[in-house]
């Protein structure tokens, strides 16, 4: 087996607003073992990004409060001091994120940048890290590294600032590579390059991804395992297969019916998950779903467990429906209805 | 880069050329501005005003009357009307006090205004945030005039409650650099003061702001120190609007516009000089040292534009 | 045939109608500021807009989609062509005369975040345009703004909320809520949805098209995704470097791509099916798109082309119709037979070769598509 790289346990983060309590993570566990790729869905608001920024310690601060753990290579994370965290940061686990506009500093030189996280963390020269930059870039698929590396942010396009960005983030060699949204704001195009790229890069670095993003259609490449978050709690967890085929919770077929699909006909209306995500402050009742879920009843009221409800073990979901309706009425959420007639 | 310069040089010509119209337009129109009949006196015949008007040139039209005016400035020939003094001559002399005042309380705000605002930004809602907030805003809020009659009347001079410092007046760096520094602390610190206060509040804010964005985040996640993200990252950005505040109220300043702090230490620099000259409607130094005051502005600004582009290299100036 | 006759074989007039039109920003430099090149943003593009349809404008950041979109309603000035607009030129038209026509145009946004005033409440955002144009009283005015909330899927009371007090997908409806206030004929909706979920972005879908359906709208969606546009599009126009490169009905674009630059933006939309994803051949295009400073010579997608040869570098292909109103610009044709090619042959002077011959479908009526997953050729057929 793998070495396991990370361990989540129950992991819950709050923060104290004006307005109250957000429980913006409200439970969520998994493991995570070299060479493998996990995928962490939801809307926005689920607590996708909350949970990846509290793995990094970029949650910390005077009005949050943590619960649970966080175990990177058997050092539970949450209880690391600030100081000490800045040497698991970039280090050990890395990270890029959604928009690469803004994420790069405007006023440094993208060389600079990367040179700043590798003497951050090692005791080389500059020319050393210089040349390591470069050959990074390399790496990530930038032409001509030796004279882009002196590029400022804004001399690169989309697509090449997030390259950019992930020789950043692996410039340490960390052993988790955070990547939260990375795609989301670029082009079709370019997302594809960097979805290839990222898993590309896991085996070269010998490392293990945590890939975030709201579309399911993203990761059916590349995830091992995906859970699926909904209002800071995981409602359904399992290998990618299970959650592309044989997913258990509404939710799930709601974001697979969402995505506008080129390999099946053109349904007449799009599905939709109808209504928004409810408040972290006050949460409803019972299952978070529950108002916006097209087969709500009864039983809903109280929250189910995520548990283990079907035949493949480990496949886990939070919801009260017979395995067997569901596997027969799924569909229609899935494919979104009628086909349009030719 | 050389174009863009030149290009500039030319619109700052243009701009000196419309300021020295406005000030005289503004001049003439005034009540009671017109020089000869002051001259003249209260019991001058018409004669004697219209010989006066003639002397000075004042019996031309407008058009030439300003045309003569600022050439007479540009070669360094315009005089008093009163006490024929050459206007040149009168805000060179100036100078010394009015730069070392300016670059010295310069020296101090920009100092002292990074300081508080990154001790304010960065303990923000806390008890010290809060103490500087308190004092920045009484800086803001003080007259200068009065501030500075305050200090000088408590803290200078023989009358004053404790005599630490001198009573106002200017020693020349080169007679005497101690003397030069004593004479200039309380005009220094009276004139950065409410700059100190103002820089302060807009320095905390920027940091606030830039603290969130993504880039910041993205150093945090490098593993940066918080000190070196501070420094290197936030700091850097905040700091660039403050350049250009810093440029324009430094440009001021060193072009004569402390008249207050000049006037109330009684340093015979140039923004003294004007101060004088309002006093006796004298419009020759009065034209000279408005566009002593606009020169200085115009090119600091050309220098902001080119330091903005230097700190943000995202700016291409063209 | 071109796209204007094409139109007029339909016997109506096109609801707008663009010639040639050209945006090119100027590059200057120097004391005299002289003009030393040009970003060549929108280069000759012609087409038509029909009453009710559905333009998908599609293509890469940096194509031209959204300078297009702003030309069109003349936020930015033409640098040359025609924009005709029920029938009227508009593209020198100034700013007085242009007014009443742009009540019948309006845009939608990308960001929800920054395309809002957020020191505005949520009502005079809806009602400044009837303001503007002096639209009824103050009352009718606010009754109407009471209306628009409701028919874009929010709430009367809405009335006097701040935009920040919404979320990305709700903000995007008052968007659209301000374009509707004037009842106009034609929306441009540039990249409406990229900002925002897949589960909001299928509601914002669903929404334009019942907002079209009820109000008659005439829709230009701009947008870099492929999978977005199928699902509102009549016709699609693929863009290229400020070129249309492909126009085509829109299943037909997805059933069988022309241009190869269309297969690969097909290739690249994700499928939601790990067994599919992995199957099928992606075609991932190497690079960004270059500089329109200075666009390759010939056609300009040849530099990222895989069937790309000296031809596709030396001649720039023309925009021609391979039947049944779709138009490709290329040497190299995809999913075209003999015969099509023979007849645009003769029809344009210009020698398309096929670009992969053992690609050739028979007959029409089984295209080959190697980038899109099988399933998608049955989609007409059955």
């Amino acid at each position: 087996m793998a070495e396991r790289l990370l361990e989540v346990n129950d992991l819950k983060v709050r923060f104290a607003t004006e307005d109250g309590i957000v429980r913006a993570v409200d439970g969520i566990s998994f493991e995570l073992e070299r060479g493998k790729v996990l995928g962490i869905v939801g809307e926005s608001g689920s607590g996708k990004s909350v949970t990846a920024m509290t793995l990094m310690g970029l949650t910390r601060g005077v009005n949050a409060g943590f619960e649970g753990e966080v175990l990177y290579k058997g050092t539970d994370l949450l209880k690391v001091s600030d100081r000490a965290m800045q040497g698991y940061r970039g280090n050990e686990l890395g990270m890029i994120f959604q928009d690469p506009m803004t994420s790069l500093n405007p006023v440094y030189r993208i060389g600079e940048q990367i040179v700043e996280a590798i003497q951050s963390h090692e005791r080389v020269d500059k020319r050393t890290a210089r040349s390591r930059t470069i050959e990074l870039l390399r790496q990530v698929g930038i032409p001509n590294p030796e004279t882009r590396v002196d590029d400022f942010p804004h001399q690169f396009s989309g697509g090449m600032r997030q390259r950019a960005m992930i020789a950043m983030a692996l410039s340490c060699n960390p052993s988790v590579l955070i990547a939260d949204e990375p795609t989301t704001a670029l082009d079709v195009t370019i997302q594809a390059q960097i979805v290839e790229l990222v898993s590309r890069l896991k085996d070269d670095f010998d490392s293990a991804v945590i890939f975030i993003t709201h579309d399911l259609g993203v990761i059916a490449d590349i995830a091992d395992e995906i859970i699926v978050m909904y209002a800071g709690r995981v409602v359904e967890r399992g290998t990618k297969r299970d959650v592309f085929y044989d997913p258990q919770m509404p939710y799930t077929w709601g974001l697979l019916g969402s995505i506008p699909r080129l390999d099946r006909p053109r349904p007449e209306r799009l599905h939709t998950i109808e209504g928004m995500p409810p408040s972290l402050i006050n949460p409803p009742e019972g299952c978070k779903f529950r108002p916006r879920c097209p087969h709500a009843f009864e039983k809903c009221k109280q929250e189910p467990g995520l548990e283990n409800r079907v035949e493949t073990p480990g496949h886990l979901d939070r919801c009260w429906l017979d395995v067997e309706f569901k596997r027969d009425h799924r569909d229609e959420t899935i494919s979104g209805g009628s086909v349009e007639a030719a | 880069m050389g174009a863009y310069i030149i290009r500039r040089i030319f619109g700052m010509l243009l701009v000196l050329l419309a300021v020295s119209f406005i000030v005289y337009l503004i001049f003439i129109v005034i009540p009671g501005g017109d020089p000869a009949q002051r001259i003249a006196g209260k019991v001058a015949t018409p004669q004697n005003v219209a010989a006066i008007k003639h002397r000075l040139g004042l019996d031309q039209s407008f058009i030439v009357q300003w045309y003569d005016l600022v050439k007479s400035l540009f070669t360094a020939k315009l005089v008093s009307y009163y006490d024929g003094t050459n206007v040149v001559n009168q805000i060179k002399q100036g100078l010394p006090a009015t730069f070392s005042l300016a670059i010295g309380a310069g020296i101090i705000w920009m100092g002292f205004g990074i300081l508080v605002g990154t001790i304010s930004a960065v303990t923000a809602g806390r008890f010290s945030d809060r103490v500087i907030t308190a004092f920045a805003l009484i800086g803001i809020s003080m007259p200068v005039a009065w501030l500075g009659l305050i200090l000088r009347y408590f803290l200078a001079g023989e009358g004053g409650a404790v005599s630490w410092f001198p009573d106002g007046g200017y020693v020349a760096f080169t007679s005497n650099p101690a003397q030069w520094f004593y004479h200039l602390l309380l005009p220094w610190f009276t004139l950065a003061v409410l700059f100190i206060g103002f820089y302060g509040r807009v320095l905390r804010s920027n940091i606030l702001d830039t603290i969130n964005e993504d880039f910041v985040r993205t150093a945090k996640a490098k593993g940066l120190s918080t000190r070196r993200i501070l420094v290197k990252h936030v700091l850097r950005a905040s700091l660039i609007p403050i350049v250009t505040l810093f440029g324009l109220d430094f440009a001021s300043v060193l072009g004569g516009g402390a008249i207050i702090t000049e006037s109330v230490y009684n340093l015979h620099g140039v923004g003294w000089y004007a101060w004088q000259s309002i006093g006796t409607q004298d419009l020759p130094p009065l034209m000279g040292v408005t566009l002593f005051g606009a020169m200085f502005i115009v090119v600091f600004t050309l220098l902001v534009d080119l330091a903005y582009a230097y700190l943000d290299p995202r700016i291409r100036l063209t | 045939m071109t796209v204007l006759e094409q139109t007029a074989q339909t016997g109506e007039t096109p609801l707008l109608e663009i010639h040639h039109v050209k945006k090119y920003f100027p590059i200057r430099t120097g004391v005299l500021q002289r003009e030393v090149a040009r970003v060549h943003a929108v280069d000759d593009v012609t087409f038509a807009v029909r009453a009710g349809e559905t333009l998908g404008l599609v293509g890469e950041s940096g194509c031209g989609k959204s300078t297009l979109g702003r030309t069109i309603v003349r936020l930015l000035e033409p640098t040359d062509g025609e924009i005709i607009f029920q029938g009227t030129p508009i593209q020198s038209l100034r700013t007085r005369r242009l007014r009443p026509l742009r009540r019948e145009m309006q845009m939608v946004f990308q960001d929800p975040y920054a395309s809002l005033n957020p020191r505005k409440r949520v009502g005079t955002i809806v009602s400044d345009p009837m303001r503007i144009h002096d639209l009824g009283s103050r009352s009718e005015q606010k009754r109407r703004v009471g209306e628009i909330l409701e028919t874009v899927g929010l709430s009367p009371e809405h009335y006097n909320r701040f935009p920040h007090e919404f979320s990305g997908g709700q903000r995007q409806r008052i968007g659209i809520a301000r374009a509707l206030a004037l009842r106009p004929k034609l929306i441009i909706a540039d990249e409406p949805v990229s900002a925002l979920d897949v589960s909001i972005q299928s509601q914002m879908l669903n929404l334009l098209e019942d907002l079209q359906n009820e109000f008659n709208l005439t829709y230009i969606f701009i947008a870099h995704d492929l999978g977005v546009v199928r699902h509102v599009s009549d016709r699609i126009a693929v863009m290229y470097l400020g070129k249309i490169v492909e126009l085509s009905p829109a299943e037909e674009l997805y059933t069988r791509p022309i241009m190869p630059y269309t297969e690969a933006l097909l290739s690249a939309v994700p499928i939601p099916d790990p067994d599919l994803a992995e199957k099928r051949e992606r075609i991932v295009l190497e690079g960004d798109v270059p500089s329109p400073i200075n666009p390759p010579s010939g056609c300009r997608f040849h530099p990222r082309c895989r069937y790309a040869t000296d031809v596709c570098q030396q001649i720039e292909p023309p925009l021609v119709d391979y039947g049944n109103g779709h138009l490709a610009a290329c040497h190299h044709p995809l999913n075209v037979d003999q015969e099509t090619l023979q007849r645009v042959e003769v029809a344009q002077e210009h020698t398309p070769a096929a670009a992969d011959e053992s690609a050739m479908p028979e007959d029409t009526s089984g295209h080959s598509n190697p980038s899109v997953a099988p399933t998608t050729r049955d989609t007409r057929s059955s």
